[in-house]
């Protein structure tokens, strides 16, 4: 128990004085996982929405691969992205392996099931007639996509807070792809687990109190969204 | 007022395009970096202790060259090495070293520095070891007492020179109700041991980093099995055309440079009131002991 | 009147049933017209293949005389209707946001799209709902927005699919009156689809009556109501009383009609032997109470007793076995006047011009 009161009293000073250490852990990990969760944003939009607004044999097969891939498991991606990465695997010509490009590349893979699947989740509760709405008032292909993720943004920015939530808490595949490299692959879980087997529980406590912040954050929009409805 | 304000799909695809840009210049950034940069494959144990925090750096300073630090098991370290995914090896697992380097995936395997293994336990003792010389001896009475104990279990040079002491002392251990493993890291399996109150091996410089607050006391250390010693093997660059030898030869000389070896002999002594790890470049393995 | 907007031939098939099957249909500039219908009779889709929301399967639609899809491209027909639905369907944004939809979609700039849409709010009396979240209006509020959104593009045809459904009594009325209003001032061709038939009455210069994606009649109200082509519209526009009969007798003007054993005389045209269908609306019966010294002009009055009074709001609905069924509507206070009740005597008249007769042969 003294461990953990001691880390904790650690850890708020580290917090308080802005430890640079930490600082700088949190700051990259807000940018690997923030880069990710756009790229992501970028695919899993597109093809929520394409997948949401349009009917195609094998439909439903898709819908089912998406959201299989909602649950796939970061160490899985990880040991790919890794074997594929290898200097002597397919794409060891980038030459990306142990370095933050592999890590948003990992966590990308990761984010884009995730705003794909709920993307289309968020297209499809949009009411049925509200296409022809946008339709009847003359709106062209485009314009009525475009309407429409307007309509669904609320619920789409909760797919952008469940990607980023889902990479920046993610360990597994950050680990295997990044190589947990000091001030330059090292992000708040990577760490923390590391701080951990080395004993220093004060960093790793501070470091989990940051992880649990954006957890909380995230999930207050989240909440917000849920809660909030659609006009009739 | 009429205007879509900013029309947020097409804000989306900028920000999208912007992040793709971000990426592919931290990519081509690394690509420039990569020629300089030196994959270190290693066991925990030496990032743990923290010697390579302070290592690290004045190689890069003095060097130039960039090191990527991968601190894994020691057996996967070289299965790391052995497929050209690492340019150098910083190791302590001798007998699987000598196969990596009779099989060719070596081309110069050099001694670095040595601590020691001991074996650590509850205060308790309940199979009462405490003091005695030969590990093998104390390996046996915790299997005759049954009294548990904690395997590291992840193929490590840990677990490597713990399967030794067992198959030596001549115990059966496998599947035994009182050999548990954890599959982790040296410090966490200190801490389970801790918790659990059951007897583990350790290595000296982990353990003394981890000491303050564990509750686990060295109970048999000295004997010559316990030896635990590091090599740097740089790997055969016929083998593998696309690793960074001369990376990996300047890391390995580094690591038996004067300068380090003075760093190694000092490291830890402030902290933890004794050396973690002993200076051995230059030496043989036969000149060691204790 | 000129044709605005025309079927021709029209089908539309999902699924692998026939939903609408028109094969000729002219709606004229200016006119109001209701479809009517039970739920799955093919108003909607109707509705949505007119406004060319829904590809037809065959046929054509002609705006103005040109084909839509072909000589008329899509988006520019689109872009001269404007379509209002049950649910109101606004957008996440202020009332003005939504009422300025429309405009913004069409690329109408930003200072002529606030003075239409200010007019529009003024119109539809939502003004001091201007800036307004549509998350927070009422359902009235609401519906008058997506009225308000479709008039400010000036449709030339406006569609309304059971625009009133959802609202309830009160506001629906006050909804009503203004919507009369703005159709009265701009005289915007009209279809809309609703099972409401006062509603329906009260709004369309014509009423369509579809029954399995046909339409079964078109015509003026008054028509409709009152001279029915078949059972099913005679029934559906609230005749309560359908006999058949046969024809026993006629003269230049009437016809006597044997229905039960009890004879009918009524206007219309028929042969002797031929079997018809009478049309009797409930509004149509009197009810008097049979003691001997009151003697209607109407030749067509039948003793009988009353099976059952069913209260109806404002009247009640009195069911007659005379020999044949039959129903009447009275008001509450001729009920109490009257002092009829259940089993008692009644004697019932209709007047010969007030029964429509549809012959089976067709004419």
């Amino acid at each position: 128990m003294d461990i953990i009161l001691d880390g904790i009293r650690q850890a708020f000073i580290l917090l308080v004085t802005f430890d640079p250490e930490v600082l700088g852990i949190t700051w990259f990990s807000l940018k690997v996982s923030g880069t990710a969760t756009f790229i992501s944003l970028f695919f899993g939009m597109s093809v929520g929405t394409v997948v949401a607004l349009t009917q195609f044999p094998g439909r439903k097969f898709v819908v089912s691969l998406i959201n299989t891939g909602m649950a796939l498991p970061p160490v899985v991606v990880g040991l790919f992205v890794t074997i594929f990465l290898w200097r002597n695997g397919p794409l060891g010509f980038l030459e990306i392996l142990y370095t933050p490009a592999a890590m948003i590349l990992a966590q990308a893979i990761i984010a884009t099931p995730i705003v794909t699947g709920i993307s289309l989740a968020s297209m499809q509760q949009l009411p049925k007639k509200l296409r022809l709405q946008i339709l009847a008032l003359g709106a062209t292909r485009l314009q009525m996509v475009r309407i429409l993720i307007r309509e669904a943004r609320l619920p789409l920015l909760a797919a952008v807070m469940a990607g980023f939530g889902g990479v920046i808490s993610e360990v597994g595949a950050s680990i295997m792809v990044g190589g947990n490299i000091k001030g330059y692959t090292r992000v708040l879980t990577t760490a923390t687990v590391m701080e951990t087997s080395r004993g220093n529980f004060d960093v790793a406590i501070a470091l989990g109190i940051i992880l649990l912040l954006f957890a909380y954050a995230i999930n207050l929009v989240l909440t917000y969204v849920q809660q909030r409805e659609r006009p009739r | 007022m009429l205007k879509f304000k900013r029309n947020p799909f097409l804000t989306g695809i900028a920000l999208a395009a912007a992040a793709l840009v971000i990426a592919a210049g931290i990519t081509t950034a690394e690509a420039a970096k990569a020629q300089k940069a030196v994959i270190l494959a290693t066991t925990t144990s030496t990032q743990d202790s923290g010697l390579l925090d302070t290592l690290i750096p004045m190689f890069e300073k003095k060097t130039g060259y960039f090191v990527k630090t991968i601190a894994v098991g020691s057996g996967q370290a070289m299965a790391m090495g052995a497929k050209g995914e690492a340019d150098v090896l910083l190791v302590h697992s001798p007998a699987a070293e000598k196969k990596f380097m009779a099989d060719g995936n070596g081309v110069e395997r050099r001694l670095v520095m040595h601590n020691d293994f001991i074996i650590v336990g509850p205060p308790s003792d309940p199979a009462k070891i405490k003091g005695m010389k030969k590990a093998t001896e104390a390996f046996k009475k915790i299997a005759a007492a049954g009294s548990i104990f904690m395997s590291r279990g992840d193929k490590s040079g840990t677990h490597a020179k713990e399967m030794d002491i067992w198959k030596t002392a001549g115990v059966k251990y496998e599947g035994e109700k009182w050999y548990q493993q954890t599959g982790l890291g040296m410090g966490q399996t200190l801490a389970v041991a801790a918790e659990k109150k059951t007897y583990t091996l350790a290595d000296r410089g982990t353990y003394l980093a981890l000491k303050k607050g564990l509750g686990l006391d060295i109970l048999v250390e000295g004997d010559g099995i316990l030896l635990n010693i590091y090599h740097v093997i740089e790997v055969n660059p016929k083998k593998w055309t696309k690793a960074n030898f001369a990376g990996g030869k300047a890391f390995a000389d580094f690591m038996v440079s004067k300068d380090v070896q003075a760093v190694i002999k000092t490291f830890g002594v402030e902290k933890f009131g004794s050396p973690l790890f002993f200076p051995d470049a230059g030496k043989k393995v036969e000149d060691l002991g204790l | 009147m000129t044709t605005i907007l025309a079927a021709r031939n029209l089908k539309v098939i999902r699924g692998g049933s026939l939903l609408v099957d028109v094969p000729g249909m002219d709606i004229c500039d200016g006119e109001t017209l209701s479809l009517i219908g039970p739920n799955g009779a093919g108003k909607t889709t109707l509705l949505q293949a007119l406004s060319y929301l829904m590809k037809p399967s065959a046929g054509e639609i002609l705006f103005r005389g040109q084909a839509v899809g072909t000589a008329q491209p899509k988006l520019e027909y689109r872009r001269r209707l404007a379509m209002v639905f049950q649910e109101p369907l606004l957008f996440d944004t202020t009332v003005f946001g939504n009422v300025a939809s429309g405009l913004k979609i069409r690329g109408i700039g930003a200072s002529e799209a606030q003075r239409i849409v200010e007019s529009q709010l003024e119109r539809f009396g939502i003004a001091h709902l201007r800036d307004r979240s549509a998350r927070t209006l009422s359902g009235g509020e609401a519906q008058r927005t997506s009225l308000a959104r479709a008039f400010a593009i000036s449709p030339e045809i406006l569609f309304l699919d059971e625009p009133f459904a959802a609202l309830d009594p009160p506001t629906r009325e006050s909804i009503v009156t203004d919507l009369e209003k703005v159709l009265a001032e701009t005289k915007t061709t009209t279809i809309m689809a609703t099972h409401d038939r006062n509603e329906a009455l009260r709004l369309s210069d014509r009423i369509a009556v579809m029954e399995g994606g046909r339409i079964a009649q078109i015509d003026r109200p008054a028509v409709i109501m009152n001279q029915p082509v078949d059972e099913f519209v005679a029934s559906f526009v609230g005749t309560e009383t359908i006999l058949e009969g046969d024809v026993r007798d006629t003269n230049e003007t009437a016809l006597i009609v044997g229905v039960n054993g009890s004879e009918i005389e009524v206007v219309g045209k028929g042969r002797v032997g031929e079997r018809v269908i009478l049309c009797i609306r409930p509004e149509n019966v009197t009810l008097t109470i049979p003691d001997g010294t009151v003697k209607t002009s109407a030749r067509n009055t039948f003793r009988g007793r009353i099976g059952r009074i069913v209260p109806m709001g404002l009247f009640h609905k009195v069911e007659i076995a005379c020999g044949f069924p039959l129903v009447a509507y009275v008001t509450t206070h001729a009920l109490e006047d009257l002092s009829m009740k259940e089993g008692n005597e009644i004697a019932a008249s209709v007047k010969a011009t007030a029964i429509h007769v549809i012959r089976k042969s067709g004419t």
